[in-house]
């Protein structure tokens, strides 16, 4: 508990330290200097060896892997394994429903989130504290509370099945409206949305022309965070799709591994197919979007 | 309501705000209601499906419990029928214990080592936006690829983890097949998904430390085990208990992983949640008694019982974070 996190120094403060006579062999020194490299090349490799392994796998026999020794070393039997994957599931089939669902899901949550946020941070009205705090106190319910009646009604209304049926309940979402407020009441001068008043602007356009504009980076954060999810859900789809033929990824990738559970390289085939896509995206396209994430435990 | 952020607040520029808000206030004693119809428009949207799709729910969910209901045919009202078979029923509470002992064994490990792996991250003085980004990445992995993942290097005596402790001399282990292996697998799922949420959470409470306060604390002759339990600590707190309430809410709810590594044998066995039921979490119950069984009002009773649950570790949590100090 105590070697590691007696590190724990300002980054900023990195000059003082000359200054500050302090009492160290040399050996201490180096190893103070060497531990951080240590500890986070292990947070690395525990981070990344998942998805190297499951690549291996992926491209190998399972026969070859489950021997011993074991093969640790690429393969050349990607193409066997994922065309079996594809004899199996409709795999595009579910991949274009996932993307379907999170596309749509991130669009109409970023534009309520956003329109609600911005009403909320902005705009003082009859009820405006007591609205958000009963929205503040649903934030802390389980979701999963709101399942079984939310399946029923679904039933009813006849969309249980259907990809409809997934894209409602992430509206209901007020997380989303709750990091968006915090965020507009940081990055949108009110003297803006005054000018703006002043220049005769009504209520949707101060939104759309003040609002928007200026709180893209919070809509981007916010997008991915939506998306992800989307495409990572798995109890409310794996409930709510009752029909067999129209799967999301995440249901379709659980089936195959039921039904192939020891074959498993063609499931792994089928299990990176479903998250390179998204982890590549990710690491290319969210510089922001960690600092975004993190940011809002600190302030807020 | 949430408390990591509350304890975070902090006063914004107040010049310009505040002026606006003061005139704002007294235009609002003016007003009739009705003139603000656009506001509330424009909050309607998500009101509505949060009313639909969130509130009315959770309520009809309370009121589910107090039936016996197939969700097709008529319900019929029991009482706390439901209640009383839940308290005897030992199926509901191994499963309260397996969540329960999943919790811990992936809570307290995860939080230490996202701790660690801030502290190392804080030290750097050069940008940290890769280990930013690496850390990430397992939070946006699918828990069902993850848990597969997890399955198959664990599996049988040739799984990768056999495999290495074969090569090491050490005795191959049934991971998938023994109670405590099986709950500590699920464990180590979780710890792996959210480490690095946490450690990045933490590096942003870190480097809010002002660092005049290292400075001081030095020129005072403060040795850095002093500076990390008498000012780091201390000043973490509001984000430590940020994390664990976090931790808590999803970390109780814990279904995905159990259903896709155990789930697939309801079929033969309506209670399983794989060998000794150890890997059946309070949710996985949830799903099999609601979904499989179509027992509606019994599902009820055991996902409201799940929200108590979660509500009695979110308020020890608090206390125990909070300490002494009451602020």
């Amino acid at each position: 508990m105590t070697s590691t996190p007696v590190r724990a120094r300002p980054a900023g403060g990195a000059p003082d330290r000359d200054r500050v006579p302090v009492e160290r062999s040399t050996l201490g020194r180096r190893l103070r200097g060497v531990l951080p490299h240590v500890l986070l090349g292990t947070g690395v490799v525990v981070s990344l060896f998942p998805f190297y392994w499951m690549i291996v796998m992926a491209t190998n026999t399972t026969e070859a892997i489950y021997r011993f020794p074991p093969k640790l070393t690429l393969g050349s039997q990607l193409g066997t394994n994922v065309r079996r994957v594809l004899d199996s599931i409709d795999f595009f089939g579910s991949m274009l429903n996932t993307l379907i669902v999170a596309c749509s899901a991130t669009f109409l949550v970023l534009l309520v989130d956003s329109l609600a946020a911005f009403t909320f941070a902005k705009y003082r009205f009859p009820g405006r504290n007591v609205l958000f705090t009963v929205l503040l106190g649903m934030y802390l319910l389980p979701t999963q509370l709101a399942i079984l009646p939310q399946f029923v009604l679904m039933s009813h209304i006849g969309w249980a099945g259907s990809l409809k049926a997934l894209l409602l309940p992430p509206l209901a979402n007020a997380f989303g409206i709750f990091w968006m407020r915090q965020y507009i009441m940081r990055a949108v001068p009110d003297e803006l949305i005054d000018a703006a008043r002043i220049d005769g602007c009504g209520f949707l356009r101060q939104y759309w022309h003040v609002g928007l504009p200026t709180i893209r980076p919070g809509l981007a954060f916010l997008g991915i965070y939506v998306f992800v999810n989307a495409w990572n859900d798995y109890f409310w789809p794996l409930v709510v799709l009752v029909n067999p033929d129209h799967l999301t990824l995440q249901v379709a990738l659980a089936q195959l591994n039921t039904a192939h559970s020891t074959d498993f390289s063609m499931v792994m085939a089928g299990a990176v197919m479903a998250v390179v896509p998204l982890a590549l995206a990710f690491v290319l396209l969210a510089r922001n979007f960690v600092a975004d994430a993190t940011r809002g435990a600190v302030r807020g | 309501m949430t408390p990591g952020r509350a304890g975070g607040g902090r006063a914004r520029a107040p010049g310009a705000a505040t002026r606006r808000s003061l005139r704002a206030s007294k235009e609002h004693r003016r007003r009739p209601v009705r003139s603000y119809w656009r506001e509330y428009l424009a909050i309607s949207p998500f009101y509505l499906v949060f009313v639909g799709f969130s509130l009315a729910p959770v309520i009809f969910t309370l009121y589910i419990a107090f039936q016996r209901w197939d969700g097709l045919g008529e319900m019929q009202f029991v009482g706390l029928d439901q209640f009383r078979f839940l308290v005897k029923d030992p199926t509901f509470w191994l499963s309260v214990w397996n969540t329960v002992v999943i919790w811990v064994l992936a809570t307290f490990p995860m939080l230490f080592l996202a701790l660690v792996l801030a502290s190392a991250m804080n030290s750097r003085r050069r940008s940290v936006g890769f280990y930013r980004i690496t850390f990430f990445v397992p939070n946006v992995t699918s828990i069902v690829a993850a848990a597969i993942f997890f399955f198959a290097i664990f599996s049988s005596q040739y799984g990768i983890v056999n495999a290495t402790f074969h090569a090491l001399g050490l005795p191959e282990v049934g991971w998938m097949t023994n109670p405590w292996t099986i709950r500590l697998v699920i464990a180590m799922l979780m710890t792996w998904q959210w480490t690095g949420y946490n450690a990045l959470i933490y590096l942003a409470g870190l480097q809010a430390i002002p660092t005049e306060l290292y400075e001081a604390a030095r020129i005072d002759g403060a040795n850095a085990v002093q500076i990390f339990f008498r000012i780091t600590l201390p000043l973490l707190r509001p984000i430590i208990l940020f994390t664990v309430i976090v931790s808590t809410v999803t970390g109780l709810q814990s279904f995905t992983e159990p259903q896709v590594l155990f789930g697939s044998n309801a079929a033969t066995n309506p209670n399983s949640g794989g060998p000794g039921q150890a890997g059946l979490t309070m949710m996985l119950y949830f799903y099999q008694q609601a979904f499989t069984n179509n027992d509606y009002g019994y599902g009820a009773a055991i996902v409201w019982a799940l929200c108590l649950l979660i509500l009695a570790f979110v308020v020890i949590n608090w206390r125990i974070v909070r300490g002494g100090d009451d602020d």
